[in-house]
């Protein structure tokens, strides 16, 4: 074997092991047959002034699972889990959408649907931290609970509103040329990442969610960082139900931000977060929901018929976290001969949580 | 003078189920005081009619808790088992038995395929199984997109005769299959190997492995004992309903969950009883009882109520749990710290 060879390879292996490697290659795989079956999938036209193209279009429509994701990825950061997003964005486009048609300002209608927001996050994280009831059971409570609320607000309804209130524009404005709901996007994720990476916050929430009894020994305030993460997580949800709400100019209780949350769940974990809490990584959750939506997209594009897009989704699931998993790459890299063996990263199972008396 | 004598005797263990059990009763006898003919041996048989595939389902459940994993996937394992009923026997024309056989198999062999994926490549069992959970329920959909209804006279025959019991109750079938399922669950948790390893490996996977337990087929069997038990709930649940459908039994994994932690069952693994989860399931059954008397709620006070009624229980049953620790053993609840700790 000569020296270049074995450079490159080197190189090589470094790349596929980083671990935003595998999510973005899917990504760019799933672009390429989009583009080989769609001609002019790739292409982006400005009309009136506006950017057009299915790559916009899946960044719009991928907004609210973005911004869920978001919030979820903080959440287990901490080692939670927030099953209750999909009632949140149900009952903060029903606040807002009532406020409204009910002849209150926009302000006003987001400043209170905001503040519902909060709340809602700030019970899921004082059931997690000061009743120490299990994060799955804690935000169950309000995933049951929150459909029922969001339809109470609605009044079992659906609730339209005046399509000319500034509203609409938060989910089907244009502002300097992109989705009004991209550039929030844009906002947010850079926020979330300064505030994470470029002060001791994110450190923090990975500390708690390594060892959370460990952290509190150092003095770090994991109960408040767990709390904080929640209520994040909760005003994410808000917002993407505003965007999921103004995009068709109407509450729905029962169906907005149906089953989101396990979207969002499986945004963060393509990203390469993994669910027992600790390290996380803002971008694998953005390119994790751009493949969701991306799929979503090919599904309708390619012609798949939409009886068997499930068993089409599971199939891409099965397939990504193949590729992401130590254990199967190990045992495919070994069957292929002269193939470089991946050296045994640690496997997720390996460090296992240190129990902890609560 | 007495209880304050019996209290000690009851094992740390033990309290959460023995909570639970109070609980019920509890509910169930504020159920017979505020509405007529509740408080009867009927409406507590129903309970078990009622909620047969829960039960069954909820103890596959409990096996994969038990070991530290979770199970999202029996609520469409339980739908395309009975979508498999219906056009087993409508369709083909096959034999009941038969068909039900080939059922549980293929649910077996389901949930064995996800721990083998689970525990060979390493993929956590939260995703592995909402992967299965997609690919269960778009099964369904592929076989048919509509409702099936299930015309044999097996099926018939079987779902609509009642066993009378003494002193006038009557039971279906389905109960009587899942209080044997129930028999049999206590039996191999409690006086196997393979309970034994269940708890072993839910309390800590390595300690199981450097112990010498089987830790691979252990994790194995348990998502085959859930998916066989997911498929035997869907032929329960298509003895309930005389049909197959894509939608049946949505969201029913959470029910599930939720039975299993009302009873006691921690998340994490390695501690609870399936006795508890017993007790979880007519918790959840007393509470959708009481709303179905009360009669006059819209649904979306039946689910604000259910919510409650679910925050009430599990807050009630960690208060008693917490304050019953801190008594019985204040130095093992946590290692003192040799600095003054940090407020949290």
């Amino acid at each position: 074997m000569n020296p270049v060879n074995a450079v490159s390879r080197a190189n090589l292996a470094r790349l596929t092991r980083h671990r935003l490697f595998w999510p973005v290659a899917v990504l760019v795989l799933l672009l390429v047959v989009n583009a080989v079956v769609t001609p002019g999938f790739l292409a982006i036209r400005v009309r009136d002034g506006h950017l057009y193209g299915s790559l916009i279009d899946i960044l719009r429509f991928g907004a609210p699972l973005i911004m869920v994701s978001l919030g979820m990825t903080m959440v287990i950061a901490t080692g939670g889990i927030d099953l209750s997003v999909g009632s949140v964005v149900a009952i903060s486009g029903a606040m807002a959408c009532y406020l409204i048609s009910e002849g209150q300002g926009l302000a006003v209608a987001l400043a209170l649907s905001f503040g519902l927001c909060l709340v809602l996050g700030l019970w899921n994280g004082l059931l997690v931290t000061r009743l120490s009831i299990q994060p799955i059971i804690a935000t169950l409570i309000l995933m049951v609970g929150g459909r029922g609320i969001a339809q109470l607000i609605t009044g079992g309804q659906i609730i339209t509103i005046d399509r000319d209130s500034g509203y609409r524009e938060i989910g089907g404005g244009h502002l300097a040329g992109l989705p009004v709901a991209v550039l929030i996007v844009l906002a947010s994720v850079a926020a979330a990442a300064v505030l994470a990476r470029r002060t001791a916050l994110g450190l923090l929430l990975e500390s708690v969610g390594g060892n959370a009894e460990a952290s509190r020994l150092v003095g770090i305030r994991a109960s408040g960082l767990i709390v904080l993460g929640y209520v994040f997580c909760a005003v994410c949800a808000g917002v993407a139900g505003w965007m999921i709400s103004s995009d068709v100019s109407a509450a729905d209780g029962n169906n907005a931000g149906l089953w989101i949350e396990l979207d969002a769940i499986l945004a963060v974990v393509l990203g390469g977060t993994a669910l027992t809490g600790g390290r996380f990584s803002i971008a694998g959750t953005v390119v994790g929901a751009l493949i969701i939506q991306t799929l979503n997209t090919t599904i309708y594009t390619a012609g798949i018929p939409p009886r068997t897009t499930l068993v089409f989704e599971a199939a891409v699931v099965t397939f990504v976290c193949l590729l992401q998993s130590p254990a199967f790459r190990a045992k495919v890299g070994r069957r292929r001969p002269g193939g470089p063996v991946p050296p045994p990263t640690d496997p997720p199972s390996a460090d296992k949580k240190v129990e902890v008396p609560a | 003078m007495t209880t304050a004598l019996a209290l000690p005797a009851v094992h740390r263990r033990h309290v959460p189920v023995l909570v639970t059990f109070g609980l019920f009763v509890l509910a169930f006898a504020t159920g017979a005081l505020r509405y007529e003919n509740f408080g009867t041996a009927q409406v507590f048989a129903d309970l078990f009619i009622d909620n047969a595939f829960l039960l069954v389902v909820a103890i596959g459940m409990t096996f994969v808790i038990l070991s530290g994993g979770i199970d999202l996937s029996v609520g469409s394992v339980v739908a395309l088992s009975g979508m498999l009923c219906a056009v087993g026997t409508s369709r083909l024309g096959l034999p009941g038995p038969l068909v039900i056989l080939v059922v549980l198999l293929v649910g077996t062999l389901f949930g064995a395929a996800m721990g083998y994926v689970i525990h060979v490549f390493e993929i956590q069992p939260f995703i592995a199984t909402l992967a299965g959970m997609f690919l269960a329920r778009g099964l369904c959909f592929t076989i048919s997109e509509k409702q099936i209804s299930i015309e044999n006279g097996f099926f018939d025959t079987v779902a609509l005769n009642r066993v009378a019991l003494p002193g006038g109750v009557r039971v279906s079938a389905g109960a009587i299959i899942a209080l044997v399922t129930f028999a049999a669950a206590v039996y191999v948790l409690h006086w196997t190997r393979t309970g034994r390893n269940v708890y072993a490996i839910g309390g800590g996977e390595q300690s199981a492995l450097f112990m010498g337990l089987p830790v691979a087929r252990t994790k194995i069997q348990v998502y085959a004992i859930s998916g066989f038990c997911s498929a035997l709930g869907g032929v329960l649940f298509a003895f309930y309903t005389l049909s197959g459908d894509g939608l049946h039994a949505v969201g029913m994994e959470l029910d599930a969950i939720a039975a299993v932690v009302i009873g006691g069952t921690m998340l994490t693994g390695g501690s609870g009883y399936v006795v508890g989860t017993l007790l979880g399931v007519l918790v959840l059954g007393v509470i959708k009882t009481m709303l179905t008397f009360e009669g006059t709620l819209s649904s979306w006070w039946t689910r604000i109520a259910i919510s409650v009624l679910l925050f009430a229980f599990i807050a009630l049953q960690r208060l008693v749990g917490i304050r019953r620790r801190a008594r019985s053993s204040p130095s093992a609840s946590s290692p003192a710290p040799a600095s003054p700790s940090p407020t949290s």
